[in-house]
């Protein structure tokens, strides 16, 4: 067993997401996009886009995980690079948590580093929370990518899978799409909340990477 | 053990009989929990008067919503390690049954909201929230069995999502200590034994049960079918080779 086939897997991942000249800017533009509708949609009075807010930047990292990963490993089982990187002798889980690793920095990551200038577009007040809060959704995201990444590897060999990575995945977005938004109000229990966040995350971190592996066995069957 | 009853063969004999009984008994359990729950118990004002009696309705489909995706997710974990027929043939069966009793609570549960906190849905209530994404798990489950070309690849798709659901089942129930909720505190198992009359309890057990056994008897006639179209596919398709 060697490493090599897990970055090799990571540097493939990076480089498919890059791909297409644009780099992080398609996922920022992206999240632009969505973030600009919701004013258009829901009006343009400042408390409500300040309450609102937070929770347009949630939603739009977890469609924009649900977007980027629908190809992540359907591509792969049809050239046949998964056959390959079942035969390499390195672990599964581990090829699937690097691919998805890759796909997050590509996507996941600019999106959260982004944030705070959405933020200010939605009437927030500029303050040092928003870099916290920027902390905050890549964290969150992180999650998303994994669970996403799930559901991605189930539906590999599906046509039009993106529409049941999204059915399979919501579910296991909730616990974290609650506690990123509690930590981002000062309701009941915000107090622990970024821990819980943060907890949620290394949960799917740890179970997501083998539930993939076991998806990605049955794919290239 | 499980290998004694991963039998087809012993599990038509035995639910031949078995599932009849089951609906036999449930119907009776039902129709007493309804007719004590609808005629007999006194209201209670403080759940709104005469809309509490769905509660006869409510609380066993909120049970069975969460039995039945246990169920999924232990017959799920069965076929993936053993990889029993029969156990894949149990959660084809469950799925759409637990979906259905899942649908159950949520509209009994608005129905029930209405009335007596004014709103048929409430966003920042946990618990009604969890039921809701159980229902979607078991939507999920459904849709991806469906999308599956072969039985395998479906039963082995289905047992993966079914054990990462289940995995996630107590982080997404956890949320629910951490807000303030509408919904009455848990008042049948607590730590200190249930915390409602006995006149509202003992109608309130049968009806489960009696649920629970009409729940227990449909997923066993799902499963006979399912071992028969099996079986008529083999046939067909040994009757083609023969030709």
């Amino acid at each position: 067993m060697s490493a090599a086939p897990i970055f090799a897997a990571f540097r493939q991942s990076l480089g498919e997401a890059w791909a297409g000249g644009a780099g992080a800017l398609l996922p920022l533009g992206f999240l632009g996009g969505a973030a600009v509708l919701v004013p258009l949609g829901i009006g343009s009075d400042g408390e409500t886009l300040k309450a609102v807010g937070p929770g347009i930047i949630w939603v739009a990292l977890a469609l924009a995980s649900l977007v980027t990963l629908e190809r992540i490993f359907q591509s792969d089982a049809e050239d046949g690079a998964l056959d390959i990187w079942l035969q390499s002798g390195a672990p599964v889980s581990a090829i699937a948590a690097a691919k998805t690793l890759a796909h997050w920095l590509a996507a996941g990551l600019p999106l959260a580093l982004f944030s705070p200038l959405l933020a200010l577009m939605f009437q927030a007040e500029a303050s040092p929370a928003l870099l916290v809060n920027a902390a905050l959704y890549a964290l969150g995201s992180l999650a998303f990518f994994f669970w996403g990444g799930v559901g991605a590897a189930l539906s590999a060999t599906v046509r039009r899978g993106g529409l049941l990575i999204s059915l399979i995945a919501l579910p296991l977005f909730v616990p974290t799409a609650i506690f990123g938004a509690l930590a981002m109000t000062d309701g009941p229990g915000s107090g622990g909340a970024p821990l819980f966040l943060a907890a949620s995350t290394l949960f799917a971190c740890a179970v997501a990477p083998y539930a993939m592996a076991a998806a990605l066995r049955l794919a290239a069957d | 053990m499980w290998s004694y009853f991963a039998n087809p063969h012993k599990f038509l004999r035995l639910s031949d009989w078995l599932a009849p009984l089951f609906y036999a008994l449930g119907a009776a359990c039902i129709a007493y929990g309804l007719w004590q729950g609808l005629w007999v118990v006194p209201k209670d004002e403080v759940q709104g008067g005469d809309i509490m009696r769905v509660m006869f309705l409510h609380v066993p489909a909120a049970w069975l919503a969460m039995a039945s995706y246990s169920a999924l997710a232990v017959a799920s974990f069965i076929w993936f390690i053993w990889r029993h027929e029969l156990a894949d043939i149990a959660a084809k069966a469950i799925a759409p049954l637990g979906a259905i009793w899942t649908a159950l609570c949520l509209a009994t549960g608005s129905i029930w909201g209405k009335p007596t906190w004014g709103t048929w849905w409430q966003w920042d209530d946990a618990r009604m929230m969890s039921v809701l994404f159980l229902f979607f798990l078991f939507l999920g489950y459904m849709a991806l069995r469906a999308a599956m070309d072969t039985r395998q690849k479906a039963a082995r798709a289905g047992a993966i999502l079914a054990m990462v659901g289940a995995l996630n089942v107590p982080l997404i129930k956890f949320s629910v200590d951490l807000f303030t909720s509408l919904h009455q505190d848990a008042s049948v198992i607590t730590a200190d034994g249930p915390k409602m009359a006995a006149v509202y309890l003992t109608p309130l057990m049968i009806s489960a049960l009696g649920h629970s056994l009409l729940f227990g008897g449909l997923v066993m006639t799902r499963m006979r079918t399912e071992i028969r179209e099996r079986r008529i596919a083999r046939l067909h398709a040994a009757a083609l080779e023969g030709a």
